[in-house]
C-alpha cells in the first residue's frame, strides 16, 4: 500500500467511518481521500465486505446433550426436562 | 422476574432460579467458549466450570455489571486459564494492559486486490464460511477476545470493556485491528478464488 501520511491517518478512522461513528468532518475527509486513492478505496470496500460477511455467520448452537450435562454438573437435573427444547 | 429478583433468589440458594439463569445464559457462555477454544468438548467443560464458579461466587456479585457481563467475565477467565495450560508460553498472564500477544502487531493493509467483485454466491458457500471461521479462530488472542464479544456476541463497547477490564478506547482499537487482520486473512482466500475463476 502506498504509505502516505494521509493513508495512515485514514486507516485509523476506518472502523468509526464504517460504523457511522466518525464525525462529519472526518467522513468528508475520508471520502475526499477515497475519491483520489484507489488503494484505500479497495481497503475500505474489502473491509466493509469483511464486516458484512462475519455478521452473516450463523451462531453455533449448543447441543441439547451439553445442556443436559450442564444441569447434571450443577446438581440441577430436576430442572433439565423443564428447559429441554 | 427481573434480573435483581433472579440474583436475589440465586443468592438465597433457590435451585429453580439457578436453573433459570443457566437456561438464559448458557448458550452465550457456550458460544464464547467455543469461539475462543475451538473445540466443542472443551467449550462444554469451560461452560460447566463457568457456572460452577459463578454459583460459588454469587454472594460476591454486587450488581455493578449486569449478570450476563459478569458471567462473560468469569467465562473469559476460565477460557484464558485453559488456553494458558495449552500454550503457557503464548498466553500472557496479563492481557489487560496495553501490550499482549498480537496486540502490537501492525495491521498495515498489503492485500490490495478488490475481491468484492466476486459474485454473491461465492461468499455464501460452506467453504467460504469455513474459511471465515478458521480466520476468526486464528485471530491473535487479545484481538479475538474483543472481536468475539463485540462483534459476534453483540456486546456494546462499554460492556466489552467492562468484561475484559479494558478501556472503551482500547476495545475500539483492538476491534479495528481485528477487522483489518481478518480482511488481510480473507483476501488470501478470495483473491485466489477470483484468480482461479478468471483463468477458467
Amino acid at each position: 500500500m502506498a504509505e502516505t501520511q494521509r493513508c495512515t491517518h485514514l486507516l485509523a478512522d476506518l472502523s468509526d467511518y464504517l460504523d457511522g461513528d466518525a464525525a462529519a468532518e472526518v467522513c468528508a475527509a475520508i471520502e475526499r481521500h477515497l475519491a483520489a486513492c484507489e488503494d484505500c478505496r479497495v481497503v475500505v470496500d474489502t473491509l466493509s465486505k469483511t464486516v458484512a460477511l462475519y455478521h452473516t455467520l450463523p451462531p453455533p448452537d449448543m447441543p441439547d446433550a451439553a445442556q443436559t450435562r450442564l444441569f447434571a454438573a450443577l446438581n440441577l437435573d430436576e430442572f433439565s426436562r423443564l428447559y429441554r427444547q | 422476574m427481573t434480573e435483581t429478583e433472579l440474583i436475589d433468589r440465586i443468592q438465597a440458594g433457590d435451585k429453580a432460579a439457578c436453573a433459570a439463569c443457566v437456561e438464559l445464559h448458557a448458550p452465550a457462555v457456550y458460544r464464547l467458549a467455543l469461539r475462543m477454544l475451538g473445540s466443542p468438548e472443551e467449550a462444554e467443560d469451560a461452560m460447566q466450570e463457568t457456572f460452577l464458579n459463578a454459583f460459588r461466587a454469587i454472594e460476591s456479585f454486587e450488581g455493578r455489571a449486569g449478570l450476563a457481563t459478569w458471567l462473560y467475565r468469569i467465562a473469559n477467565n476460565v477460557v484464558l486459564m485453559r488456553l494458558r495450560k495449552r500454550q503457557p508460553l503464548f498466553v500472557p498472564i496479563d492481557l489487560h494492559g496495553a501490550a499482549g500477544d498480537g496486540e502490537d502487531a501492525a495491521v498495515t493493509p498489503v492485500q490490495l486486490f478488490d475481491w468484492c467483485c466476486l459474485p454473491e454466491e461465492d461468499f455464501a458457500t460452506t467453504e467460504a464460511q469455513g474459511e471465515l471461521e478458521r480466520a476468526i479462530g486464528e485471530l491473535p488472542l487479545p484481538l479475538r477476545q474483543v472481536f468475539v464479544l463485540r462483534e459476534l456476541e453483540g456486546l456494546s463497547t462499554e460492556e466489552t470493556a467492562q468484561t475484559l477490564e479494558l478501556t472503551p478506547a482500547n476495545v475500539k482499537v483492538r476491534l479495528h485491528r481485528a477487522r483489518l487482520w481478518l480482511r488481510e486473512r480473507l483476501a488470501d482466500y478470495f483473491t485466489e478464488l477470483a484468480t482461479e475463476k478468471a483463468h477458467g
